[in-house]
């Protein structure tokens, strides 16, 4: 009689160790996959050899546009007067008569203060040169149309690694800015801290006034009311553009919203047919659910090339992209949905009477509305975050902004102002879509 | 005397009732209008602002899988090698969905539990961790990939790392709804034999939730197979770059196309079935 319970007690330790230890191997053995796939992987996308290939330069340059700007001085071999312009560009120029005040003088005694301590000369007869703080005075000229830089320390014709020496072009990049020397003209930018030009350009009244000056104080445009002028110049601002960013938002939101709703109105019908307590043919039921699968296994990328081929660039084709695709998702959730439905409704409607069309109007859709629109809702919300993707190749919306802005490899600033304004997009679509969605299943 | 009182005390319920109804009716009604409203001014706003028409565009829309059809199939002898030539770009773009995944899901699940109450190890940090969550999930891969490439170069990594910030904030927020449903019961019981914060998530929590995260983490593999295929056709390696450039060379190489567009059918459909299948075996357990 022991002996029988030892021995059972026995195996059962036995089995219990055995399981144990099957569970202790598969703990090990999953991360050790793991690892040899990342691994794996390691090698395969070449990540050590990304470190020769990364552009730190760029990185630099990336970031230090994104929260500053510059503001350029040229001097141009056939002008008259310095010209001064943000960012270079000439709707960022300074009107005739204003200047930065960190320089001074002429077109042949300019002073430039790029502050600490680095100060730049233009001197007459296209001389330019450049006070580094501790390294000296470097020394540009032109001879016979040849330009000839010499460094302090430096053997004439050799040049340290920050600057960029040929006979056409001199650059010598420092923490403080840029200096630029080519045949036809000298410049020199200078970093600032902050979005310039962001709320007003140069040549608008309300440009450098405080938002209490422009409420309370004096009409500064005789022609405008301060609110309606102030309204008017930010919104035509020509750097920013702001009037055109804010309609790509819209746009964006725009194409997600008539894809996503679109794609459901079609989608509703569809998926009664696919449901198994609606539709009682075995074929129809079928072949709607495989047109679902095959419109959701073609992707979004494949729709956009697609339809851009039928519909041209633009946000129409977009929003019809997300329409088809979104249209297969919808159809097989709808269908579950609807799958999942309380018979004892239909029926009571049937007892009453009522028609098909009735019973599916009154029996039907009051079950299924919260769940269909919470998830409606749900894709709207993360729609907005693809038509974003998708108008960066199909050319709509904010989409089409930021690429623009990132091909031209240097308006990071407006690049980070773009990604500002998608984030709080989606935020306030995420919020909004959960607020609708509370307010909506609660009634 | 009972029985009129009776009656018109009904009368004026039912009067109550149908006004009712017939409001509910009209704002149901309005909401309707105002929906269909929206729907057709943004329908006509968007045709404005593109390049072609809707009705003109629409009898056009198989005009291009029409000329892919006819195109592969008379060079339908193409197809087997072409599919061997980009295999090894879809295995790239499988790729970076699964590294994406793996790593999007392991920091989801530090910052789902450093945001979870109960959970977190410094509790007073948890409205940080979230608004960290939300900003990565904000984030649409496109920025983070373009502005990786511009640092980068083109390849796998940019992509492979903007997928998995956005996978970690997406997951980050479905794990945190998960583990604050969580038992504490066995993270209480370790905390009193003297484990730390690691070994009551790893022992405690982990087991409890690890069915439910594989189900999502799953999920989002299956999505980010797609979203991988969309970042290669801007310049992130992958079959969606080969598509790219099979798309964009001349009036493009429809065979090409046909090929690429074949096999990401079939790897999508492939994922999704395989996904959806594990997804119900881990919420419903091993029954069939």
């Amino acid at each position: 009689m022991t002996a029988t319970a030892d021995f059972t007690a026995g195996t059962a330790r036995d089995q219990a160790h055995a399981l144990i230890g099957r569970k202790r191997r598969v703990a090990l053995l999953v991360p050790a996959a793991i690892l040899a796939y990342l691994v794996y992987v390691f090698f395969a996308f070449d990540v050590a050899g990304l470190a020769e290939r990364a552009r730190l330069d760029n990185a630099r340059i990336l970031v230090a546009d994104s929260y500053s700007h510059k503001i350029h001085v040229t001097r141009d071999g056939r002008a008259s007067d310095l010209a001064f312009a943000v960012e270079g560009e000439t709707k960022g120029r300074y009107p005739e008569g204003m200047r930065p005040d960190w320089v001074e003088g002429g077109i042949d005694d300019a002073v430039i203060d790029l502050g600490d301590g680095h100060v730049i000369r233009f001197l007459p007869d296209r001389r330019v040169t450049y006070d580094l703080p501790g390294q000296g005075q470097i020394d540009i000229n032109r001879v016979n149309d040849v330009i000839v830089a010499s460094f302090p320390g430096f053997a004439p014709g050799d040049s340290p690694d920050w600057a960029n020496v040929s006979d056409a072009r001199v650059t010598i990049t420092t923490e403080a800015g840029r200096l630029t020397v080519t045949r036809s003209k000298d410049e020199v930018f200078r970093y600032f801290f902050g979005w310039e030009l962001f709320w007003f350009t140069l040549d608008s009244p309300y440009h450098n006034v405080g938002v209490w000056t422009l409420l309370t104080g004096p009409q500064l445009d005789p022609l405008r009311s301060n609110i309606i002028g102030a309204y008017q110049d930010f919104m035509g601002n020509q750097m920013w553009r702001h009037a055109d960013v804010f309609w790509a938002i819209g746009e964006t939101i725009l194409m997600a919203f008539l894809g996503t709703f679109g794609g459901a109105l079609i989608a509703l019908p569809l998926a009664f047919l696919a449901a198994k307590n609606f539709a009682p043919l075995v074929w129809v039921r079928f072949a709607v659910r495989r047109v679902f699968d095959f419109v959701r296994g073609v992707d979004g990328l494949i729709w956009t090339i697609i339809l851009s081929r039928a519909f041209g660039p633009g946000p129409l084709t977009g929003a019809l992209a997300i329409l088809v695709t979104d249209t297969g998702s919808f159809g097989k959730s709808f269908s579950e949905a609807l799958e999942n439905v309380d018979e004892k409704q239909v029926e009571g409607m049937k007892s009453t009477g009522a028609n098909a069309v009735q019973r599916y109007r009154f029996g039907v859709i009051p079950q299924v509305t919260p769940v269909l629109l919470s998830q409606v809702l749900y894709y709207f919300e993360s729609n907005t975050r693809s038509a974003t993707i998708i108008g960066a190749i199909t050319g709509g919306g904010i989409g089409l902004f930021i690429t623009q802005a990132m091909q031209t490899q240097k308006d990071w600033e407006e690049v980070s102002y773009y990604i500002v304004l998608i984030v709080m997009m989606v935020m306030a679509m995420d919020s909004f879509s959960g607020w609708l969605r509370r307010k909506l299943i609660k009634g | 005397m009972t029985d009129l009182s009776a009656a018109s005390s009904l009368d004026a319920t039912r009067a109550g009732y149908l006004a009712m109804t017939r409001q509910k009716r009209m704002y149901s009604g309005l909401t309707l209008a105002l929906f269909v409203i929206a729907m057709i001014m943004g329908f006509r706003i968007v045709e404005g602002r593109s390049a072609g028409g809707f009705l003109d565009g629409l009898p056009q829309v198989f005009d291009f899988p029409a000329s892919l059809v006819t195109e592969a199939w008379e060079k339908r002898a193409n197809l087997p090698g072409y599919l061997v030539e980009f295999f090894p770009a879809l295995i790239e773009t499988i790729n970076i969905a699964a590294v994406s995944t793996l790593l999007g899901a392991g920091l989801g699940l530090l910052l789902s539990l450093l945001s979870t109450r109960g959970l977190a190890p410094f509790p007073r940090l948890i409205p940080v961790f979230r608004r960290i969550m939300d900003i990565l999930r904000a984030f649409p891969e496109i920025v983070i990939a373009l502005v990786l490439i511009f640092i980068l170069g083109g390849g796998p990594v940019p992509a492979m790392i903007a997928i998995a910030l956005h996978t970690a904030g997406a997951l980050g927020k479905l794990f945190s709804e998960v583990s604050e449903n969580v038992d504490l019961k066995p993270v209480e019981g370790l905390q009193s034999v003297g484990a730390g914060w690691w070994q009551r998530m790893l022992l405690g929590v982990i087991p409890q939730v690890a069915p439910n995260y594989l189900s999502y983490a799953l999920m989002r593999f299956e999505i980010n197979v797609r979203a991988s295929a969309i970042l290669g056709f801007v310049g992130a390696g992958g079959i969606g770059y080969e598509l790219r450039n099979a798309m964009t060379f001349g009036t493009g190489r429809f065979d090409v196309s046909a090929a690429i567009f074949i096999l990401l059918f079939l790897t999508i459909v492939f994922f999704d079935q395989i996904s959806s299948y594990y997804r119900n075996k881990l919420v419903h357990g091993n029954q069939p």
